[in-house]
């Protein structure tokens, strides 16, 4: 073998090696059926098809297998990550809201320091004062709270089916308003100052591993000083994967006139309606 | 009573028993946030010192929330024996902790003096204990209770089955609870948490699980985690129900703020004992976990492993079948981190065995806390070596409706193996029946929901 033909050889060797270094590996993102020989493969596939559960992921001795136990940690990884990610300007400003702030500064105060969420700054309460619709039946709010991709994922979806909903039970509706960084009882501080019937909050969940973009929706009648947590009523899990957010806009607005209608909120308002 | 002590020359003035518990608390984001912990690392020694000094009887005269005040208080006062408290008044909490540890204290004397000791005491030496002193103290007592199966008999390890769907789809749900009976998971309690809290839709699911037991002749109990007074309406309603649930907190004003007092969980216990389906006389379910009172704003100046302890007091009042501590379902602002979380679960697990109660840890995490799986399995080991009676088993861990994470189906079954744990008498003979287990172990069959097709 001549010497320039081996070099070339090794050159050639290299190359080939150095691609295959380089091609990524393709991690998959579905649920792998890991159950060794089922009784019935296609029963378990079905049930699997029916919860976003963490099923049919079979086991090495009593342990997870090495792809699902990998799927766990990357999901969980990616939700703790996006507990602290920004939300979008470019996306607010579409949404031509009112933005406000909390007295939170920054994400850390508002993890730290729940007060800090509960309260509109300064600032914010001014601009309420000033500009915000007073004596309206209904204040709606969205907030990033936990999830900025649960908003950027939800709202735009559900705030028009919920706004179409309430008009068409000739509900009347102030201004809705972007709050950063809020927690639930801000609801009660803002209540306080449009002085509305009832107020609801809709607001990013803290991410869950199945999905980083649940909201919730919180509603209070009359929120004052002797007001407890059971007095809110409560619609959670909703995402794609959970109640949608059209439908949910939809079913948001029938329980803002029922809740109207039998002046409660809560647990007052569950056993009302059973009544 | 002593408040002050001089540690390297330097002087301590504590102004309360209250103040003194805060102060002599480990390190806790919630308790920061209170303004209620140490602000030094020798300040947190200083309280110790001066709580290993105190007197039960101290503790006994001066409760953190005034008893006309709070109805918590009232009942772990009314609830007490004063015979046994009489007997141990003079102790100071120091030598509390070393009868504990004692070898001669087993576990019919434990029984005896928790009948005397306040939520109070039972958080202040939990104060003085560490992570060895809290397992093994933890490890000498064991509570059994009865609703259709017997919780809490040696060498056995129970779970509660928690297939929740983030829709409440009914398919979806059975779908999860025949993978965690495949796994061996679900002797003590199929438990959903529901996503819609309506009469008629956790109506429909505590049916569902009724008939799906009945098929199946599955020993255990079922329970949809509701909110109590909408568990009663069901029950009013002709609802199959075996335990009742509730989360409870360390404070009248926490209660209320969860919408439940003495009175409501009197009526819903009353109504459980005449209409229910179990066979036993325990029939409640409470969930707990330090930090709830301070999220709802009513700590009353009083830090979370007190308030959690006082908690316990209120529980044992309805004699439940299981009490479910879920310290690090809150978030960063009460626990931090994984550090924080196992240190509850840790404390949790030998104050509710103290206070004589059939306890069962969740050691979980939430996603933005700065805690991990690894965290999690450490907590879960911890507190089975101190022998809990039960945890949650969740499909990969991972709870697709509440969005946290808890133990799985896997890590039930892997805690039994490593400890050479059953599970509950008459559901391992169903395990057994189902060719699930075999000799305590899971057979090739076991994980493979499609064996109840």
């Amino acid at each position: 073998m001549k010497q320039i033909d081996l070099d070339h050889l090794v050159q050639r060797v290299v190359e080939e090696l150095s691609k295959k270094s380089q091609e990524a590996i393709p991690f998959p993102e579905e649920k792998e059926l890991g159950v060794k020989n089922p009784h019935n493969r296609e029963v378990l596939e079905q049930a699997m098809r029916r919860t976003p559960a963490r099923i049919g992921i079979g086991r090495a001795g009593t342990r997870m297998k090495t792809t699902s136990y990998l799927q766990f940690r990357i999901d969980q990884a990616a939700a703790h990550d996006a507990v602290m990610k920004q939300i979008e300007p470019a996306w607010l400003a579409e949404l031509g809201l009112p933005e406000l702030y909390t007295r939170a500064k920054d994400m850390q105060e508002y993890l730290m320091n729940l007060d800090s969420g509960r309260f509109l700054s300064e600032e914010s309460v001014r601009w309420l004062e000033q500009n915000g619709d007073k004596h309206k039946d209904v204040q709606i709010i969205i907030s990033d709270g936990l999830s900025t991709s649960a908003c950027e994922a939800c709202i735009p979806d559900l705030l028009p089916s919920l706004l179409q909903g309430l008009a068409l039970k000739n509900v009347s509706v102030a201004k809705p308003l972007f709050i950063h960084r809020g927690r639930v009882w801000v609801q009660d501080h803002v209540a306080s100052i449009v002085r509305c019937k009832v107020v609801i909050s809709l607001i990013g969940e803290r991410p869950g591993l199945a999905t980083a973009e649940s909201l919730s929706a919180y509603m209070i009648y009359q929120p004052n000083e002797s007001t407890v947590e059971s007095d809110r009523t409560v619609i959670s899990n909703i995402h794609r994967g959970g109640t949608p957010p059209i439908e949910a806009g939809a079913y948001l607005a029938d329980l803002l006139a029922d809740i109207l209608r039998v002046q409660a909120s809560g647990v007052a308002y569950a056993q009302l309606r059973v009544k | 009573m002593k408040l002050s002590c001089t540690i390297r020359k330097q002087q301590y003035q504590f102004s309360s028993v209250r103040e003194v518990l805060g102060k002599a608390s480990e390190e806790k984001s919630g308790d920061q946030m209170s303004q209620l912990s140490a602000s030094s690392a020798l300040e947190r020694m200083a309280a110790k010192v001066v709580l290993s000094e105190m007197k039960l009887e101290d503790i006994y005269e001066n409760p953190v929330i005034p008893y006309e005040k709070d109805e918590v208080t009232r009942i772990i006062y009314d609830d007490l024996n004063l015979t046994v408290y009489r007997d141990i008044q003079n102790w100071t909490v120091g030598e509390l902790r070393e009868y504990i540890l004692s070898h001669t204290t087993g576990r019919p004397e434990l029984s005896r003096i928790s009948r005397g000791l306040t939520s109070e005491m039972i958080s202040a030496v939990a104060k003085l204990m560490s992570s060895i002193d809290l397992v093994l103290a933890s490890q000498k007592m064991r509570h059994q209770a009865y609703c259709n199966t017997v919780i809490g008999e040696p060498g056995r390890l129970a779970f509660r089955c928690q297939p929740n769907h983030p829709i409440d789809d009914p398919e979806g749900i059975l779908a999860s609870i025949k993978e965690g009976l495949s796994y061996g998971c679900g002797d003590a309690v199929i438990g959903i948490n529901p996503n819609n809290d309506s009469v008629e839709s956790v109506t429909r699911l505590l049916r569902m699980t009724h008939e799906f037991m009945q098929r199946w002749e599955i020993p255990t109990q079922n329970c949809v985690l509701a909110h109590i007074t909408t568990q009663v309406q069901a029950l009013r309603n002709g609802a199959p129900i075996s335990l009742m649930f509730q989360s409870l907190a360390g404070s009248q004003r926490a209660n209320e703020a969860f919408g439940v007092n003495k009175e409501i969980l009197d009526e819903a216990m009353a109504l459980m004992l005449r209409c229910g389906t179990a066979s036993g006389p325990n029939v409640m379910y409470f969930e707990t976990g330090q930090g709830s009172e301070v999220s709802l704003d009513s700590h009353e100046g009083v830090d979370m492993q007190t308030l959690e302890s006082r908690t316990y007091g209120y529980c044992r009042h309805w004699k439940p079948f299981m009490v479910n501590n879920v310290s690090g379902f809150i978030g960063p602002e009460t626990l931090y981190d994984g550090r924080q979380m196992i240190r509850a679960d840790l404390e949790d697990l030998f104050m509710g065995k103290l206070h004589g109660l059939p306890m069962g840890i969740a050691p979980t995490y939430t996603n933005h806390m700065h805690a991990d799986q690894n965290d999690q399995e450490i907590a879960g080991m911890l507190t089975a070596l101190g022998g809990a009676n039960f945890y949650m088993g969740v499909p990969g861990g991972d709870d697709v409706m509440l969005s946290y994470q808890d133990t799985s189906y896997h890590d039930d079954a892997s805690l039994r193996e490593l400890l050479g744990f059953r599970p509950l008498r008459e559901f391992e003979k169903w395990l057994e029946k189902m060719g699930i287990m075999e000799n305590g172990r899971l057979t090739e069959r076991a994980g493979d929901l499609s064996i109840f097709d």
